[in-house]
């Protein structure tokens, strides 16, 4: 049994902290957001060509640096500390975890593109109906001779606004919610027939409602088997949950050391209120959520390679324990504030705008409970 | 980062799952099945099988008597004693006053008193609280002064846990009226025997007698059983308390709770369910769960983490507080399994006596245990006090 990082693991962070604490300093970052792009290019490149971060967790024989989940965790938790807004999540973790499982020529072309910063990709598997089940889904696909034909709309689909290609689930089989059925595809953004309504996010994200009307795409379009996409699916999904939880610990990072700050300088009464013991257990209850969402985070990042059952229920504890933890940080930070928590001048706001988001993503605290339970406590 | 055990580690579980099944003692195993209560022979019992083990104290440095293990062995030593439900050792020898006297004491100490708290002669109590002074340790006021080479004692302490059965005692006494609070206590090693000393039980709500009340009257305590320096008695505390919350998160024995707790909701039915499927109770039960999980890998992120080697520092608050709370969750949720069987109040069997108990076997105790462990969020340091030094230690307000 060992916790500790290797040499290789505290020189990313390390590289990685500095190069955000730059290039997303907050009044930067607010300006980026506000751009009609949304973000600066320049940053992913550089993530991509001048850091190599992007490589970080590849394999050195698809040209990365021989990491996995755990650079996952370390990158998204520095992302999370600076608000970032880069795709990690849907084009390094998702994708990049499902073409590496897949492999073939498709991975082949696409790795190298992803680890050098070229392609940008967006996972689109939410629907309007569907909430948190992966498995709801009406879009279709259709096979034509040697293509197939996609038909649906896919909802809040982030980072769609900036993507090369999309990775898409849908129904080449089965009934609405049927596990069986399901497939993968991964397709050029640019492909007839698609179509986008762009939008900001509440956190400063981008993401669009992406609409697939008779959109043909060709057959090695997809990963893996027809209709049996839904474990990997859920697969890729575990290692993105795992990485949003690492985002979440760096979010309340922030939001847990602004407080103390905030704290120690608002004086009323006469004294700094971090003088006040209601506040100091409060704060002290904050960082105890936060210290409980590492371990956590440490805990499934670990366990994301144990066979499906144990993964999933090592993911949903915690991810229900982090969107707990993010809220109750969150809120408290907002409130210790007071009156400035809530104007949009303060980094404080936008840490607890983005907490609040994280708590959904990928599964709320009660579907994680549920799945949770199904596993570890079935009827 | 490995979240596995390397195969030396899993030969050394092997090997202590291996000695406990072998040697843990039968009549004691039996008493724990039966729900009787312990006397003090029988925590003795396996005191003395982990003595000439040579096992007795993990913690210690070799010099006195340790094990050498690693902080890994360490924790699947504890894991693997609560796994098989073992009786705890008492804490107030080996995990108390024994670092203390190692760290602090004189060489004529150490020989004198460490090789009677390893080998269990010695049965020692906590002399801390007062009525006066709780969370405010540092305003005690039983006072010691000092008449040639004797000390004379008078005063009160309270909540003393075990007493009736203690051969010796380490008491924080005050030994300057005029100084600062921390600065004029003195700690004192004092045999019960002396004359002066009495013990008197105090009953709590589950009906045991656990704590005591102990009056010091004139009690003449040797010179040589001061340890350390005079008025530098507040050193010893703080040394001590840090490390009474080694351990203090209970994740091994609070994981087998957990399991009892499943296996009674299993057992009792709601309609025509278990009460495991009743979906209130399923998702207390899967947050306890979670919860111990996340006690659980804050505990080895300590441990096997980067700073594996530095001890135990004020973080270790943070497994107080969580491990107490889930250890009262624990006993929550087996009072409200076991319905309306928590009510009749068990005394214990008397002599003679065949009748079973009223309930469920796993009932009887469900009440007074929930009552009992009111205790944690209290007991070594309050968990507000604890609060308070992460507070001020770790987040430096």
């Amino acid at each position: 049994m060992d916790f500790t990082y290797t040499e290789t693991q505290d020189m990313i962070r390390d590289t990685l902290s500095r190069f955000l604490s730059d290039s997303y300093d907050f009044e930067h970052r607010q300006k980026l957001i506000a751009s009609d792009a949304g973000r600066d290019p320049g940053v992913w490149k550089a993530l991509a060509q001048d850091l190599g971060m992007l490589g970080a967790a590849f394999s050195e024989e698809q040209g990365g640096l021989g990491g996995g989940a755990l650079e996952h965790a370390i990158i998204m938790e520095e992302m999370g500390k600076v608000l970032a807004v880069e795709p990690y999540i849907p084009t390094v973790v998702v994708a990049g975890s499902a073409l590496t499982a897949v492999g073939g020529p498709l991975a082949e072309q696409m790795i190298p593109a992803i680890i050098g910063g070229e392609a940008i990709v967006a996972f689109a598997y939410a629907e309007p109906q569907g909430r948190y089940n992966p498995a709801n889904l009406r879009t279709t696909a259709k096979k034509e001779g040697g293509s197939y034909v996609l038909n649906g709309h896919k909802a809040v689909v982030y980072a769609a606004p900036w993507a090369t290609h999309l990775l898409v689930t849908a129904r080449t089989g089965g009934s609405q919610s049927e596990r069986d059925g399901i497939s993968l595809f991964l397709i050029d953004a640019k492909t007839a027939g698609i179509s986008r309504r762009d939008y900001p996010t509440v956190d400063g994200n981008r993401a669009s409602e992406v609409y697939f009307e008779n959109v043909s795409v060709p057959a090695d379009a997809l990963l893996g088997a027809e209709g049996g996409a839904l474990p990997l699916i859920e697969k890729i999904m575990d290692e993105a949950t795992v990485a949003i939880c690492a985002e979440a610990v760096g979010v309340m990072h922030k939001l847990h050391e602004g407080t103390l700050e905030y704290t120690q300088q608002r004086k009323q009464f006469g004294v700094p209120i971090s003088k006040f013991q209601v506040l100091q257990h409060r704060m002290v209850d904050m960082f105890m959520e936060w210290e409980q969402s590492k371990s956590m985070t440490l805990m499934a990042t670990l366990k994301l390679g144990l066979p499906d059952n144990e993964r999933k229920a090592a993911v949903s504890a915690c991810k229900a324990k982090v969107s707990r933890a993010a809220k109750f940080v969150g809120q408290n930070a907002i409130q210790t504030h007071g009156g400035i928590g809530i104007t949009q001048e303060l980094a404080i706001g936008h840490y607890f705008k983005r907490a609040t988001l994280i708590e959904g993503q990928f599964g709320s605290h009660d579907f994680h409970m549920d799945r949770f339970e199904q596993l570890v406590l079935p009827d | 980062m490995e979240m596995e055990f390397s195969p030396e580690e899993l030969a050394f579980q092997q090997e202590v799952r291996t000695f406990i099944a072998e040697n843990y003692p039968a009549q004691l195993r039996g008493k724990q099945d039966e729900g009787d209560e312990l006397s003090k022979e029988d925590f003795l019992a396996w005191h003395k099988v982990l003595y000439e083990k040579g096992w007795i104290a993990p913690a210690w440095p070799v010099e006195y008597g340790g094990t050498g293990w690693t902080p890994t062995q360490r924790f699947i030593f504890s894991e693997e004693t609560a796994r098989a439900e073992c009786v705890k050792l008492m804490p107030f020898g080996l995990t108390m006053v024994g670092p203390v006297i190692y760290t602090f004491g004189t060489p004529e100490q150490k020989a004198r008193f460490l090789p009677r708290i390893l080998s269990g002669e010695d049965w020692w109590c906590q002399g801390y609280s007062e009525p006066g002074a709780g969370s405010d340790l540092a305003s005690l006021r039983t006072a010691a002064v000092r008449e040639g080479d004797e000390y004379i004692v008078n005063g009160q302490k309270t909540w003393t846990t075990l007493a009736q059965h203690a051969d010796w005692g380490f008491f924080l006494v005050r030994t300057n009226k005029d100084a600062k609070p921390q600065e004029g206590i003195s700690f004192l090693l004092i045999d019960m025997k002396t004359p002066g000393i009495t013990v008197r039980p105090i009953i709590t709500l589950g009906g045991e007698h656990e704590v005591n009340e102990v009056f010091l009257e004139n009690v003449r305590v040797p010179a040589d059983q001061l340890v350390y320096e005079e008025n530098k008695g507040w050193t010893c505390a703080k040394f001590l308390l840090a490390h009474e919350r080694t351990g203090i998160a209970g994740v091994a024995s609070s994981k087998r709770g957990l399991e009892k707790v499943k296996e009674i909701a299993r057992t009792e039915v709601d309609g025509d369910k278990p009460l495991l499927s009743n979906a209130f109770f399923k998702r207390k039960v899967a947050e306890l769960e979670i919860d111990l999980t996340a006690l659980e890998f804050t505990e080895l992120r300590g441990l096997a983490g980067p700073n594996a080697n530095k001890g135990p520092g004020p973080e270790s608050s943070l497994l107080k507080i969580k491990g107490s709370e889930i250890q009262q969750r624990l006993t929550e949720l087996t009072l409200e399994a076991v319905g309306h069987y928590g009510a009749p109040y068990f005394r214990g069997f008397d002599e003679g006596d065949n009748a079973h108990p009223i309930g469920p076997d796993y009932a009887h105790r469900a009440a007074p245990t929930y009552f009992n462990m009111r205790k944690t969020t209290i007991y070594g340091g309050s968990n507000e006090i604890q609060r308070g030094i992460i507070a001020k230690m770790v987040l430096g307000l």
